[in-house]
């Protein structure tokens, strides 16, 4: 019985089942809090610990979605390419915006955890926390941080930002869909993109595009403030 | 469908070499997504081909992340050492990145807008 129970096939065939009834849930009852992914993960915890699935026979057994997470993200160079029309005249807007958001993100990170008596290790580990995962690892060891805890916060919050932040866009009027689409990109990477697929279409290719100008900006930026910040 | 999956993969891989090349400076899904992008442009690859396999992949990225954050639990110990610097610095901003994108970028725009008129 544990033999099937630890199996590829009973693993993704679990995470599939308890994905579609988040899936469910959320469309039927309509409460963002209720959000598939926050659903299915203290879910899927409490299964595991009930079939007695150990952590790392689970990861063996879902590598396969995990996988598909690297081939989602080049996907969206099409979605980029169908909506590329409505982006073309706001080249320069959308890169001042992203340049700005991620120098206000690497600067309030500093401040603020300085503030709260963090060392160095933990602020390099959260400087990059707005990038997508790979180029947060990279970029908190070099600046001397942790890469694992890095990965971890980074999917933290993405978490968070991708949903809380539609209400936050909503509260502040923001109707343009590419200020929507970028600021969620850019504050909450993948999970930001996978929630502004569920706006639109030219919501989530916007997004996309701000996963790679982010992490680009950012892996530029932290070097930079590392050393200016090292001349007080 | 094959087909689409084949270009996709195809671009992966080669934004994965680029990548490595560059070090892992920027990684390789993202320059994949560039590629692919450039490569629609340029007309070198038919849309039709690569939609279905993309539309289902970018409509499902968020069941994609769920070994992801399942994986959380791993690192329960060390979030739970910085618990009170992780929850202030990652929610505050985080917000903080959202707001200023969102308005900088709406404020862009409106005011385009009304110097067009």
């Amino acid at each position: 019985m544990q033999s099937i129970v630890s199996s590829e096939i009973f693993i993704i065939t679990l995470v599939c089942g308890v994905y579609l009834m988040a899936l469910w849930l959320y469309r039927k009852t309509k409460i963002a809090l209720l959000h598939p992914l926050l659903v299915s993960i203290p879910a899927l915890l409490g299964l595991m610990s009930v079939l007695e699935i150990r952590y790392e026979t689970f990861q063996q057994g879902s590598r396969m979605i995990n996988f598909l997470l690297g081939p989602s993200v080049v996907a969206l160079g099409f979605v980029l390419w169908e909506q590329v029309e409505y982006m073309k005249s706001n080249a320069v807007s959308i890169l001042t915006s992203i340049f700005v958001g991620s120098l206000v993100g690497i600067v309030s990170v500093i401040g603020i955890a300085r503030c709260m008596g963090a060392d160095h290790v933990l602020i390099a580990t959260l400087e990059p926390k707005s990038v997508t995962t790979p180029i947060a690892m990279d970029v908190a060891e070099k600046a001397g941080g942790i890469p694992a805890i890095a990965a971890v916060i980074v999917i933290v919050v993405g978490i968070f930002g991708g949903i809380v932040g539609p209400f936050v866009l909503n509260k502040l009027n923001i109707d343009s869909k590419i200020a929507r689409g970028l600021s969620l990109g850019a504050a909450a990477h993948g999970l930001g993109t996978a929630r502004a697929m569920e706006l639109g279409a030219l919501e989530g290719a916007i997004s996309g595009l701000a996963i790679g100008l982010m992490g680009v900006t950012t892996a530029i930026l932290v070097p930079v403030i590392e050393w200016i910040m090292s001349l007080f | 469908m094959l087909g689409g999956i084949f270009i996709i993969m195809a671009f992966y891989l080669l934004g994965e070499c680029i990548a490595w090349l560059l070090n892992g400076f920027v990684p390789g899904s993202v320059l994949g997504m560039m590629l692919l992008f450039g490569a629609l442009s340029l007309r070198w690859v038919s849309p039709d081909r690569v939609r279905p396999v993309a539309r289902f992949l970018c409509n499902n990225m968020a069941f994609f992340f769920l070994p992801a954050g399942v994986g959380i639990i791993t690192s329960m110990d060390v979030l739970s050492r910085y618990w009170d610097i992780v929850l202030v610095v990652g929610t505050v901003t985080t917000l903080l990145v959202l707001v200023v994108v969102a308005t900088l970028q709406q404020w862009q725009e409106n005011r385009r807008h009304s110097g067009v008129k």
